[in-house]
């Protein structure tokens, strides 16, 4: 079967997640669709699989047009998809979540459970999947969840099979599995798009890619392409942000990390052997592809999910085992990627939020009893001074843009005496004016000689923070770089492809100089 | 489209930045437009208010229907409806009409006590009927508040006859088994009461917090655990009434009862008082001190109350103990300010009035005294309303269950009235969870 | 295999090792309970247990045992059992009757303690009304069962019940027919459930608060139609006929069974149909997995084509019907006249016994025959003069559905989706 998009697009808003979008997939090839986290890859599958109309363009199936206004209408026309969440109901069978929606029926509506089980047998032996229909699906590894997924498309006559980030949530050997099965299905004159964003699964089974950039088809190099080709492609770099700073003058070892092991909250191994040292008066820039353990890694040094192994200790004081209140106490500030969910009360004031972890510290209280005053004098102070735009300081926080709720978390953490500053994607989604603030507030609070920290997947925002770079990967910090490695060197730490570079920093010759960067990308 | 894509569409359109837009940035303050306009917006817009309001004029539409049509008379009236069509509809509006009005004499003032009063009545009659009211409202208020302030931190407190139980039996006890000068024993006794409800909810809120047991079933069962108990301790000698064959404590001493206020015509009492206090109390917890500001973090968003360093498990125990604290004092009001003695089933409706009035009331202290004194009205006016047109009292009850029902559902009365959906931060709706949150 | 999922399985088993021991350990309490409580403290004297209903046919003799040795040989039992199961690993089913095996000589021990020295203890009496208390439990349960493995939560089984056994009562004495009766109570249990899938799948009210508010308004709503209409009319609307008992030919003949079992009213037989097709229904039949895929994942339900809104519509109003028939088994299946709030309570049992069973059927069945046990052993207590409070073996549902929520004996599960929206855009 063929697949044709032509001039796809999709708008959010103002955010144009996909703009005139043409992709060609042809019967039985590995289309691979590359693209970092937030380039449109996933609006464009979803679009695909009926789940979000296009605004603009259109899809053709074997030349024919086709409009897809519901999963039901992309699977009848011979689609199927694996999200990244798998839409498996975990109590039950394998044979029951793959028949779920055309089961085979004895009388009296009955399920034929052997007809069923024989039908998962038959797909599971063709293509090698090794899956037991019986075995209930909560009790699977995600790899065997995902071969089931598989099924219940191919069961379906699924021609085209989508696959989002499928290798996101597997283990290296589940990976190769999941290829072999891949390199199976293309045999038997199946397509399959499959979604990524690590180069060297690409390069390992793709046969055609498309590079995706910020809802733009950005290229469509072969497979044989370099890594740096393809990071480069992948990574781009079209907007200078630059933030004044001086050269940082590092002082005592304030942050210490070491050997740190941490799971996530299912219980996988998320942060494994991290060890860092941020001194006062520098910033550490944490750069990687989202998902590499970041986020376990900020938690875990906010007290907000438990150490498996390993130490944290700012000032000289253990903080491994300490409460979120212990480690803010101890001189921690925190600005969390996801500030609606994390860093705010939505329903609450701009004064209130103000004070949301220092609340219990005088001047805001004294004993058990507020001082509203108070409280309403320094969100005054700290409105003007961090340029807030909100209608008062009474106004609940939902009402704010996202740059001004991010100041107003940036200006919370940043109002008090800091020795450690842990910032997560600190202005993602923001507004270039609102991350020029942000970064001069950032820069500022070091050179007050608080260690910082900084995690982004954004290499503009690396590079224009940084004192000194550590990336990580697969919960590891595969290097520890300065902020003069070119921008292609990172990319190829961030997508795994050296993992094995020490910690000397990288030699910068085989990268792309930044001009030929600018070619590649559309104007 | 699966709720998944519908949320992540929706994040990507908050995330994206820009100078706020002209529909939202001038709003919130209608100090910029005109009184009128403000007002008129208030009015068609389906916020808190008017759903509220709307809410109350349709319950008592609907409770008038049923009133109506379940009278003899009218119904004899409506099977000649063609041939006498105005009287069908006369007897029909009389008969509502004329319950609600003696409710309303139940409830606020009676016209004729007031001549009466004139020509030299008792003027305690008078404000018998606002005196009813409040002692109707007491342990409405106290049960209302424990559910509001758990609310507020995200729980579910559907446990007030447990925690009134609680409170009601050691009161009781402290009432009639203790010897104490006067106030000082009324006191202790209140002081009593509080505990054993704090003791009753806080045991909710550690089994949530240690091992994240349902406070919802919990909540439900310990309130029929208590009533057995309660029936059970009745039966014991320590609690029983020496030479009385049914379950009954004795009544308690007179240094114990809660005084009255106006005299000894008029029932209300200073558990009434008690009732406003902790009203203003709570108002003070959660809005000036640093436990409600835990509290209100907690039930908006535990995640970000982590992140800022807070226990969610701490705060749930503590405001279970309020919580408990609070049905506990209803309890010590009832046994001290009207029934003097501790006897089953004393735990009325309050369950579910406790809900009702904190859903009504929006879980605010003073939102749910205004709905409390709204029920102990239709309450006191019920009474009066049976004794004086045989309307079955039963009829608030439907009354209180419609406003409920209505007031939860924003999107029926802008629907019923066609009303607009109100401007950011109107027209709140509880959200919705399961049995899992 | 690989080495993940071969380290997921050791996981599970070690947690099916821990619940062993914890289960099996609880067993050998029950049988040193058996033994040492009941058996050493029994006062001294005989147990009797009469097993002849007043005016049966079948005459069975009385037993009568000395309490001391019986206990200690159902505690020993017991206590093997315990040991066997932390021992072996049993199949599900086994498991399931040493567990049950050990609760009934838990009961018979306790029976023979508190009957020891005392008047005959009427056993079969004691099952029979056992059972009969049970039915509106277990119609309870099974209609939570329905709604929530859709995933509605159902607070209003009380409310269902008692507009039930109102509109049973109501419209088997207005047309003087009991059948039409039978098919008036679940209908109005379905005006409640109507209004429950209103609310929630249509208005998305939170469903536990719409529940109770539903309760309110069903007590409501009854009350005064039964002082505004049945009070004066008595006569006309409130004095049904009730069914009779029907002996089932040959089962009810049988000893002690039968005449609990098989000699009944049509609601037992009724519940009997309805335990088997809820359970056959939801978890052998097409229609009970898309229902059980609604209340668990309703995203990946809908992307398979089930309509998850229609879905949950049509199990709330089949709920609705369920308990209906329980409420009307409250009046015209036992005292006939509807009485203020007679429902008293059952809903929240049924409530109770629902979560007790898990979330399933059969589960919600044996937890409902149990709180309908200790109903009818309160009953029978007082008859023996026995010196236990009656309060404290009522206490015992809303005590034991507190356990089992807390986690402290095998947690059950709710469906994932219980009690959230569905919101289709």
């Amino acid at each position: 079967m063929e697949l044709k998009l032509r001039g796809v697009t999709k708008r959010f808003g103002s955010l144009v997640a996909n703009d005139h979008i043409d992709l060609d997939v042809a019967a039985g090839e590995i289309h691979a669709l590359l693209g970092e986290n937030g380039a449109g890859k996933t609006t464009l599958m979803n679009v695909l699989y009926g789940l979000t109309q296009p605004d603009e363009g259109e899809i053709e199936v074997d030349g024919r047009r086709v409009r897809f206004r519901s999963p039901k209408d992309a699977i009848d026309a011979g689609i199927g998809m694996v999200h990244q969440h798998f839409m498996l109901v975990p109590v039950f069978t394998v044979a029951e979540n793959v028949v779920l929606g055309r089961e085979p029926t004895k009388p009296f509506g009955l399920l034929d459970r052997r007809r069923a089980r024989g039908e998962v047998q038959d797909l599971s032996n063709r293509y090698g999947l090794s899956i037991d229909p019986d075995a209930y699906v909560e009790h699977l590894p995600v790899g065997v969840q995902q071969r089931v997924e598989i099924v219940k498309a191919l069961i379906r006559q699924a021609n085209v099979l989508i696959l989002d980030e499928p290798t996101a949530v597997l283990t290296p050997n589940e990976t190769q599995e999941l290829f072999r099965i891949m390199r199976e299905l293309k045999a038997s004159g199946r397509s399959i798009l499959f979604i990524s964003h690590k180069l060297k699964e690409v390069q390992a089974v793709a046969d055609t890619v498309t590079v995706l950039r910020r809802g733009r088809v950005v290229g469509s190099p072969p497979p044989s392409a370099t890594d740096a080709e393809l990071a480069t492609l992948m990574v781009g770099r079209d907007v200078e942000l630059r933030v004044h700073k001086e050269p940082a003058e590092p002082g005592d070892v304030v942050l210490v990390v070491d050997g740190l092991v941490v799971r996530d909250e299912t219980g996988r191994i998320a942060v494994d052997g991290v060890s860092l040292e941020v001194r006062a008066g520098e910033i550490l820039g944490v750069a990687g592809v989202q998902g590499n353990g970041q986020t376990e890694l900020c938690k875990a040094l906010m007290g907000l999910l438990p150490v498996d192994r390993g130490m944290v200790a700012v000032g000289g004081r253990d903080l491994t085992r300490a409460s979120t209140r212990a480690v803010l106490g101890a001189g921690v500030s925190y600005i969390p990627e996801d500030r609606q969910e994390d860093g705010l009360v939505e329903s609450f004031s701009v004064a209130e939020n103000l004070v949301l972890d220092v609340y219990d510290r005088r001047p805001f209280s004294s004993g058990i009893s507020l001082r509203p005053d108070r409280v309403r004098d320094a969100a005054r102070t700290s409105m003007a001074e961090f340029d807030i735009r909100a209608g008062s300081i009474e106004v609940p926080a939902k009402t704010l843009s996202g740059g001004n709720q991010q100041k107003l978390i940036v200006a919370r953490e940043l109002s008090r005496e800091t020795r450690v500053l842990l910032a997560n994607q600190p202005t993602r989604g923001l507004d270039v004016g609102s991350i020029e603030f942000v970064h001069r507030r950032i820069v500022a609070n070091r050179d007050a000689g608080s260690a910082v920290v900084i995690v982004s997947s954004e290499l503009d925002e690396i590079y224009a923070l940084s004192d000194r770079i550590a990336v990580m990967y697969e919960g590891k910090i595969v290097g520890v770089v300065p902020p003069t490695t070119p921008a292609t060197e990172l990319g190829l730490l961030m997508a795994g492809a050296t993992s094995t570079r020490g910690e000397e920093g990288l030699p910068g010759e085989e990268g792309l100089p930044g001009e030929e960067v600018s070619e590649v990308q559309p104007a | 489209m699966s709720s998944e894509l519908a949320d992540q569409a929706e994040e990507t359109a908050k995330s994206e930045d820009g100078p706020p837009s002209p529909a939202t940035g001038g709003d919130g303050r209608p100090g910029a437009r005109g009184f009128t306009e403000a007002l008129l917006d208030a009015v068609t817009s389906g916020n808190t208010v008017t759903v509220t309001v709307l809410a109350f004029l349709c319950a008592i539409f609907l409770g008038g229907l049923i009133i109506a049509f379940t009278n003899t008379t009218v119904l004899h009236a409506w099977g000649n409806l063609f041939s006498a069509p105005g009287k069908a509809f006369a007897t029909a509006w009389d008969t509502a009409a004329g319950a609600y009005v003696a409710m309303f004499e139940g409830a606020i003032v009676n016209p004729h006590a007031v001549s009466a009063a004139f020509h030299g009545g008792p003027v305690s009659t008078v404000f018998n009927p606002l005196s009813e009211t409040a002692v109707n409202a007491t342990p409405i208020i106290l049960t209302g508040l424990a559910v509001a302030v758990a609310f507020r931190a995200g729980l579910f407190n559907i446990g007030a006859a447990s925690q009134f139980i609680g409170g009601a039996m050691i009161a009781g006890w402290i009432g009639f088994a203790v010897h104490l000068p006067f106030i000082l024993h009324a006191a202790v006794a209140v002081a009593g009461g509080l505990v054993g409800g704090a003791v009753v909810g806080g045991a909710v809120g550690f089994l949530k917090a240690r091992t994240g047991a349902h406070e919802v079933i919990v909540t439900i069962m310990s309130n029929y655990v208590m009533e057995y108990l309660l029936l059970y301790l009745l039966g014991l000698t320590a609690f029983r009434r020496p030479g009385n064959p049914n379950p009954i404590s004795p009544p308690i001493a007179t240094n114990a009862v809660l005084p009255h206020l106006f005299g000894s015509t008029l029932r209300v009492n200073v558990g009434f008082l008690i009732a406003l206090a902790a009203a203003a109390a709570v108002w003070w917890v959660l809005n000036r001190t640093t436990i409600g500001f835990e509290l209100r973090t907690v039930g908006s968003n535990p995640r970000a109350a982590r992140s800022a360093g807070m226990s969610p498990e701490r705060t749930w125990i503590v405001v279970m103990l309020l919580a408990g604290a609070l049905a506990g004092l209803a309890g010590a009001a009832v046994v001290q300010g009207t029934n003097f003695n501790v006897a089953p089933q004393i735990y009325g409706t309050y369950t579910v009035d406790s809900i009702t009035v904190a859903l009504l009331g929006r879980a605010s202290p003073t939102g749910t005294v205004l709905a409390s004194l709204l029920f102990g009205a239709l309450r006191a006016g019920g009474v009066t309303m049976q004794a004086s047109t045989q309307v079955p009292v039963d009829i608030v009850t439907v009354i209180e269950a419609l406003i409920v029902l209505f007031v939860a559902a924003p999107p029926l009365m802008r629907a019923v009235f066609r009303l607009r959906e109100p401007r950011a931060g109107g027209g709140e709706q509880l959200e919705a969870r399961g049995w899992g949150g | 295999m690989t080495v993940a999922s071969a380290s997921v399985v050791a996981a599970r088993r070690t947690i099916t090792v821990e619940r062993r021991v914890v289960i099996g350990g609880l067993l050998v309490v029950l049988g040193l309970l058996d033994a040492l409580v009941f058996g050493y403290l029994s006062p001294p004297g005989h147990a009797v247990f009469s097993f002849t209903l007043t005016g049966a046919a079948v005459s069975v003799p009385n037993l009568s045992v000395t309490p001391r040795p019986v206990c200690v040989a159902l505690g020993a039992l017991s206590c093997v059992i315990g040991a066997g199961y932390v021992g072996f690993r049993l199949s599900r089913i086994a498991r399931r009757v040493a567990a049950g095996v050990c609760v009934a000589a838990l009961a018979v021990a306790f029976l023979c303690w508190a009957d020891a020295g005392r008047i005959p203890l009427p056993f079969t009496s004691l099952l029979s009304t056992t059972v009969d208390s049970a039915i509106p439990l277990m119609l309870g349960a099974l209609s939570g069962c329905l709604c929530e493995r859709s995933g509605v939560i159902n607070v209003a089984i009380e409310g269902q019940l008692l507009t039930g056994a109102f509109g049973a009562a109501v419209v088997a004495s207005a047309f003087g027919s009991i059948w039409l009766g039978l098919l008036a109570g679940p209908l109005c249990g379905v005006l409640i459930a109507a209004l429950l899938g209103l609310f929630a799948l249509r208005y998305r009210v939170d469903q536990i608060v719409l529940g109770i508010v539903l309760d309110l308004f069903a007590s409501g709503i009854t009350a005064y139609l039964y002082d505004a209409a049945l009070v004066p009319f008595a006569n006309r609307l409130n004095s049904p006929a009730t069914f009779g008992a029907y002996k089932i030919p040959l089962l009810g003949d049988i000893p002690i069974v039968g005449p609990v079992l098989f000699d009944s009213t049509i609601f037992l037989y009724i519940t009997y149909v309805a335990i088997f097709a809820v359970q056959v229904g939801l978890f052998s039949t097409r229609w009970g997995l898309r229902v059980r895929s609604v209340g668990e994942h309703p995203t990946a339900a809908d992307t398979v084509g089930i309509n998850v809104n229609a879905t949950r519509w049509r199990n709330v109003l089949l709920g609705g019907a369920v308990a209906g028939i329980g409420g009307a088994y409250l009046t015209i299946g036992s005292v006939g006249a509807f009485g203020k709030t007679m429902s008293s309570g059952l809903g929240f049992i049924a409530l109770a016994a629902m979560i007790f069973g898990r979330w399933t059927p059969l589960g919600g069945v044996a937890a409902a025959l149990l709180f309908g046990f200790m109903t009818a052993l309160s009953g029978v207590l007082g008859t023996i003069n026995s010196p236990i409070p009656s309060d404290v073996l009522l206490m015992f549902p809303y005590v034991a559905t507190i356990v089992a929520v807390a986690g402290l004996v095998g947690r059950g599960r709710p469906p994932k989706a219980d009690g959230q929206p569905y919101i289709k855009t």
